[in-house]
C-alpha cells in the first residue's frame, strides 16, 4: 500500500504540467497620477521555487502610441541598475525587496511625456518561463472623479432624507400618542383623589394638534387617514 | 368615475414611460455620426463603437436627478393605489400628488442642468437628441398629473 502511494506521488509530481511551474508576475493594471508627483510601480512574482540569489527584475517602458520599448531598470546579481541615459535618468529609484520577491520602482517628478506602458519581467532561476506583466500609467493635471460617485451620493442622500422624514413622522406620532394616553390617566386619577366637593381648577392642557375625543388610535391607520384627521381638526369649519 | 380613474392612471403611466425612455436611451445629444449622454457615447466612424460617457460632475448630477425622478414617480404610482383603497371618502391624494410633483421637479432640474452645462463637453455642431426632448415633455405631464392628484377628491 505504501509503495503504491509513493509510486503514485512520484508519478503525479513527474507529470505536473509545465504551467504550474511557470513564474507568475503581478503588477497593477492601471495607475493614475498627478503631474509632478511620484509614483510607485509595484511588481511581485509567484514561483514554486525558493527565491534564488540570481533573481532578476527588469522594467521596460513603451510610450503611448509608440511601438518601441526601452529598458529603464534592471536588477541582477544583487545590485540594481537604473536608467542614466534615457528619459527617466535620475528619476528612477529601486524600492523593492528582492528577498521578498518585490521588484517595485519609484518614478519621481512625473510629466505628461511619461504616459505609457511599463512592463515588469522577473526571473527566478531555474524558473524562467513566465509572461511579463504590464501596468499603464496615466498622468493627469487633476485627478478626475470616478464615474458614479456623485450620482450615487445624490441619490443616496435624497432617499436617505426621505426615509428620515418618514421615520421622524412616525416617531412624532408615536410620542404624541403616548403623551395623550398619560394625560388622560392623570385626569382620571385626580378626580378620584379630590372627590366631588372640590371643583377641579386645573384642567390638563390638551395638545392643540389632536381632536378632543381620541384616546386610542385605530390599529394600523394609514398615513392618509392620519393626514385626514389632522387636516380636519385643523381646518374644521 | 371609472373612466376618470383610468384616465388619471394612464396619464401617470405615460409620464413614467417617458421618464424611463428618456433616462435609459442614451441620446441626449446627437451629431452627424455620433450620439452621446447620459450613459455612453457612441460613434459610427470607423465602425460602430461606444465608450462610457464623460465622468464630469454635472453629467453625474443629471444622471442622479433622472433616476430620482423615476424612483419618485414609481413610488407615487404605488402610493396612489394604496391610497385609493385606504382613503376615506372626500379625502385628497396629497401624498401621491406630492411625490409626483417632486418627480416632475427633479426632471425639470435635470433638464435645466443639462441645458446650461452641456456646452462644456458637447461640441457646437451637435444638437439635442430625442431623449432630451422626452425629458422636457415628461416634466409638464408629471406636473399636471401631480396637480390632478392634489386637487382630486375621493368619491365612492
Amino acid at each position: 500500500m505504501l509503495t503504491f502511494l509513493a509510486l503514485a506521488s512520484v508519478v503525479l509530481l513527474g507529470i505536473v504540467p509545465e504551467q504550474s511551474q511557470a513564474i507568475v508576475i503581478y503588477t497593477g493594471w492601471e495607475r493614475h497620477a498627478l503631474v509632478g508627483s511620484d509614483i510607485r510601480l509595484s511588481c511581485s512574482f509567484f514561483s514554486w521555487r525558493w527565491t534564488s540569489e540570481d533573481v532578476t527584475f527588469s522594467w521596460t517602458y513603451r510610450p503611448d502610441g509608440s511601438r518601441d520599448s526601452i529598458s529603464i531598470f534592471h536588477y541582477t546579481g544583487g545590485a540594481p541598475y537604473v536608467d542614466n541615459k534615457g528619459p527617466f535618468r535620475d528619476r528612477v529609484e529601486f524600492v523593492g525587496n528582492p528577498g521578498r520577491r518585490d521588484g517595485s520602482i519609484l518614478i519621481k517628478n512625473l510629466d505628461f511625456n511619461d504616459n505609457g506602458t511599463f512592463t515588469c519581467d522577473a526571473k527566478n532561476p531555474p524558473d524562467i518561463v513566465g509572461r511579463p506583466s504590464s501596468v499603464r500609467l496615466l498622468v493627469f493635471e487633476k485627478v478626475p472623479i470616478q464615474a458614479g460617485v456623485i450620482t450615487g451620493a445624490i441619490i443616496g442622500s435624497v432617499l436617505g432624507l426621505l426615509v428620515l422624514i418618514v421615520v421622524i413622522y412616525y416617531l412624532m406620532r408615536f410620542l404624541v400618542a403616548r403623551r395623550v394616553f398619560s394625560l388622560s390617566v392623570s385626569k382620571h386619577g385626580k378626580k378620584k383623589k379630590e372627590g366631588s366637593q372640590q371643583r377641579q381648577l386645573w384642567t390638563p392642557p390638551l395638545s392643540p394638534y389632536l381632536p378632543k375625543r381620541t384616546v386610542s388610535l385605530p390599529p394600523h391607520p394609514s398615513l392618509s387617514l392620519v393626514c385626514l384627521s389632522l387636516s380636519r381638526s385643523l381646518f374644521s369649519p | 368615475m371609472l373612466l376618470l380613474l383610468l384616465g388619471i392612471v394612464l396619464l401617470h403611466v405615460a409620464a413614467l414611460v417617458l421618464l424611463f425612455v428618456s433616462t435609459i436611451v442614451s441620446v441626449w445629444t446627437t451629431g452627424e455620426t455620433s450620439s452621446a449622454d447620459l450613459w455612453i457615447n457612441c460613434t459610427s466612424v470607423n465602425g460602430f463603437h461606444c465608450d462610457p460617457a464623460s465622468t464630469g460632475e454635472w453629467i453625474q448630477a443629471v444622471q442622479a436627478l433622472m433616476i430620482l425622478s423615476i424612483i419618485f414617480s414609481c413610488l407615487s404610482l404605488f402610493l396612489f393605489f394604496c391610497q385609493l383603497f385606504t382613503l376615506q371618502k372626500g379625502g385628497r391624494f396629497f401624498l401621491t400628488g406630492t411625490f409626483q410633483i417632486l418627480a416632475s421637479l427633479f426632471v425639470m432640474s435635470g433638464a435645466i442642468i443639462y441645458t446650461v452645462m452641456s456646452p462644456e463637453w458637447v461640441p457646437e455642431t451637435n444638437s439635442f437628441g430625442y431623449s432630451y426632448i422626452l425629458a422636457w415633455v415628461a416634466f409638464p405631464l408629471a406636473l399636471i398629473s401631480g396637480l390632478i392628484y392634489v386637487i382630486l377628491r375621493k368619491r365612492e
